[in-house]
């Protein structure tokens, strides 16, 4: 085999080097930077996803200000509770409390959330039948919902 | 009265300190969290999740939190709520179900009085062997040096073939963004001394954040003292959402 | 179960209610398959000698690329970014078996296929550079590479190289339809894909589609040519097809005898999806129509000479129902396999769209363009020295 018969060949070999390193070339200028250094990701999306913004604010937050309420609560039966299962996401009212005002749940849609009576869930829980225990009545008539207890 | 150079400094380094020191000291006292994300050291901490059945009252308050935390589109989860009600004579085949995920709540089902019943909170496992991240073909994502597996939205090509791998069901197709989106264990409040705000909203604590490199972390009297489940414990995906007293019904 | 979802039986998680991969994520392994196949028919001709089929050989290499070409569209629609997808060839993750496979494609199609057709057309194209004008000539000129030597010594070479090329061609061929049955087979969240025959079965139904393919081509083009059906070379087509079919039908059920037998945990969900959503699909289409029917009509040919008229009829309808047949098979891989719940304990439905990105309409479109691509090659690389096609 005579190297001027394979000439066409090497012709296709160039081709296939060009491509190489047009492609090394992309991938040089294309890939995120850092990639790799932590594992095969970017490491900069740690960071994306660390600035996320927080909407709940945590009740040690809402007891900062409402120190009251929360020693009323943190004597009652509902302690353990956070303040935003009831009254939603407050990271904003913290920020501007007159701008962003914190929900005032009604007591009759939300405390069945929890203490409507149901089979699944656990025996020792507190819980009614709300058509029997109160009828049309509010929960709030008679429990005070940051300390439920009569 | 003149103030020399050196005094001046003195003081204001002892200013600087002091100040310092109080702003700890009342961040102790208060137990407010320590807000400066540019002091989180991922290496320090090894993220999971503790789950005590018994406690889970099936409120789904946590579905309702998730979403609202982290914007999750209606008819997706991130987390979710399902009921399970086992007959003594069908032990192999439970009813099940998750209505919108449990998200407003579940109705009362009075139709198998002699079932035990009972409500299991699921959630991505973060696994430490994760299934998902293995199949990702270009690495966007992945699990994050504190054990959190996370999408990097700018980079996820939306093939969904993680979703097919994740053996959980937790992975879904963002429709507004057409990137895979999943639990971040709240990556963003994590990292700020917060915890998850399905965590944060749980009213009996059944739900509970687990460090599980914190020696103080309440996580490892949790794994000594109770019997302890994953989920799918077969395929070996290194899960770390432990399940207290979990019955073998549960899928 | 109060809270009715439509399209759901049971239960299902809450995110595995809707379908993650379409009627295009069928269409993918099917192509690749077609490609698979082809392929595999052209290195009989060229490797292992059967000179029956080798009016088939170019014809073969031709269909290969026209469905190669197709074959990464139907992903491109599917993805949710695909102007994303060349990451998969900047930051391929070692561990994916999809990743790997852009990497395995790339090699059939650059090393493989296109240099495989370029060595054993050279001769042509360099003559067609000289011969014809305009835009065709400019094509064949580029394709030259600048070289215009066909000299014996050149040509000598060009046919060791291609039968080098073919050899590597045939695990290559393997590779390629294989690594898509291990993309499934890998999955080990999904009892209905988890296997490890799964690989096995996709190669050889593969090589069933694609003789099947270019048994029917053959046959067409031949006949808008005006020209005679070469029996023999139909024969032996027919033949490789039944003997690969009798393989790929032995493994189906040697992986459906394994889980009827060892009935594992999956499996009463998966048997009751069978029987009922899928029963068309997998019962009638695959199994009945796309697999017994075709051996019967290729085995009676096997055993009985035929005249020739009958065996044509019976050889074509036996391809037609095999590619239908091997559709359905990868509509059940695919689709059957986000049929179920991973809790094992619900269903839901697949309804396909029509006009949307990912819908029928799409994917007929997908179906049409090889063949037309394949008329475009066909006049562009002629198989035949007589004339073109």
């Amino acid at each position: 085999m005579r190297f001027k018969d394979s000439e066409h060949l090497v012709r296709l070999a160039f081709v296939f080097a060009a491509g190489l390193v047009l492609f090394l070339a992309v991938r040089h200028a294309i890939v995120p930077k850092g990639f790799g250094e932590l594992g095969h990701y970017r490491p900069g999306a740690l960071k994306d996803i660390a600035a996320l913004p927080v909407k709940f604010a945590g009740r040690t937050t809402c007891e900062a200000c409402h120190d009251e309420v929360a020693k009323v609560k943190n004597e009652g039966k509902h302690a353990g509770l956070s303040c935003e299962v009831c009254h939603g996401p407050a990271a904003a009212h913290t920020q501007d409390p007159t701008e962003h005002a914190v929900n005032k749940p009604d007591p009759k849609v939300l405390c069945v959330r929890c203490h409507e009576a149901d089979p699944a869930r656990p025996k020792s829980f507190p819980q009614v039948v709300s058509k029997d225990h109160a009828g049309d009545v509010s929960c709030a008539e008679c429990h005070k919902p940051h300390s439920p207890k009569l | 009265m003149e103030v020399t150079r050196r005094e001046a400094l003195e003081t204001a380094g002892k200013f600087i300190i002091l100040s310092g020191a109080a702003r700890v000291a009342f961040n102790e006292l208060h137990g407010e969290p320590v807000a400066d994300p540019e002091k989180y050291t991922a290496a320090e901490h090894w993220w999971g999740m503790t789950i005590d059945i018994d406690k889970c009252i099936g409120c789904g308050k946590c579905v309702e939190a998730c979403a609202a935390e982290n914007g999750v589109p209606d008819g997706y989860f991130r987390t979710w709520i399902e009921r399970y009600r086992v007959a003594d004579n069908e032990p192999d085949n439970p009813h099940v179900d998750s209505p919108n995920g449990g998200k407003d709540g579940f109705p009362v089902l009075n139709d198998m009085p002699d079932a035990k019943s009972f409500f299991v909170p699921k959630l991505c496992n973060h696994c430490a062997d994760s299934p998902c991240v293995q199949a990702c073909p270009v690495g966007a994502t992945f699990e994050s040096p504190d054990g959190v597996v996370l999408v990097d939205q700018t980079y996820c090509i939306g093939c969904r073939y993680c979703i097919q791998a994740c053996p959980y069901g937790c992975r879904y197709l963002d429709p507004r963004k057409n990137v895979v989106d999943k639990c971040t264990l709240c990556y963003h409040r994590i990292t700020k001394g917060l915890v998850t705000a399905c965590v944060e909203v749980c009213p009996t604590s059944s739900r509970q954040l687990a460090d599980l490199k914190n020696p103080k972390d309440p996580v490892h009297k949790f794994m000594r003292e109770n019997h302890v489940e994953v989920l799918k414990p077969h395929l070996a995906t290194g899960a770390k959402v432990f399940y207290k007293d979990m019955d073998e019904a549960v899928r | 179960m109060n809270h009715v979802i439509p399209g759901v039986d049971g239960f299902m998680y809450p995110n595995e209610v809707e379908l993650q991969w379409s009627l295009l994520i069928v269409l993918y392994p099917y192509i690749t398959g077609l490609v698979a196949g082809a392929f595999i028919l052209a290195s009989l001709a060229r490797v292992f000698k059967v000179k029956e089929v080798q009016p088939t050989y170019r014809l073969a290499l031709l269909t290969a690329l026209a469905f190669l070409l197709v074959a990464p569209l139907p992903l491109q629609l599917h993805l949710g970014h695909p102007e994303r997808s060349f990451e998969m060839y900047l930051t391929p993750h070692r561990t994916s078996a999809m990743a790997m496979f852009g990497f395995v494609y790339l090699w059939y199609l650059l090393v493989v296929l296109l240099m495989e057709i370029w060595l054993d057309y050279r001769k042509e194209i360099v003559l067609l550079s000289r011969s014809t004008h305009g835009l065709r000539r400019f094509i064949y000129r580029v394709l030259t590479l600048g070289s215009q030597d066909i000299s014996e010594g050149s040509l000598r070479v060009d046919d060791r190289v291609g039968y080098v090329i073919t050899i590597i061609g045939i695990p290559s061929a393997f590779l390629l339809h294989g690594y898509v049955g291990f993309i499934f087979g890998s999955i080990k969240a999904n009892p209905w894909w988890s296997t490890p025959l799964m690989p096995v079965v996709f190669i050889f139904s593969a090589m069933v589609s694609g003789i099947a393919l270019v048994l029917l081509v053959y046959e067409a083009v031949t006949r808008l040519r005006g020209q005679k059906i070469d029996m023999p070379c139909l024969d032996a087509i027919a033949k490789y097809l039944f003997y690969v079919f009798v393989i790929d039908f032995s493994l189906e059920m040697l992986d459906l005898v394994h889980r009827i037998y060892e009935s594992d945990e999956s499996f009463r969900t998966l048997d009751f999806m069978v029987h009922t959503r899928m029963w068309f699909s997998e019962v009638i289409l695959q199994i009945c129509l796309g697999t017994l029917l075709p051996l019967v009509l290729l085995g009676i040919n096997q055993i009985v000479k035929l005249p020739d008229f009958r065996r044509r009829w019976m050889y074509t309808l036996a391809g037609i129902m095999t590619l239908i047949g091997i559709f359905a098979m990868r509509w059940n891989v695919v689709i059957g396999g986000q049929l179920f719940s991973k809790s094992f304990l619900g269903y839901t439905t697949y309804k396909v769209e029509f006009a949307t990105r990912e819908g029928l309409l799409p994917a007929i479109g997908l179906l049409i363009l090889p063949v037309l691509i394949l008329i475009v090659l066909l006049k562009l690389f002629p198989p035949w020295e007589e004339q073109e096609a």
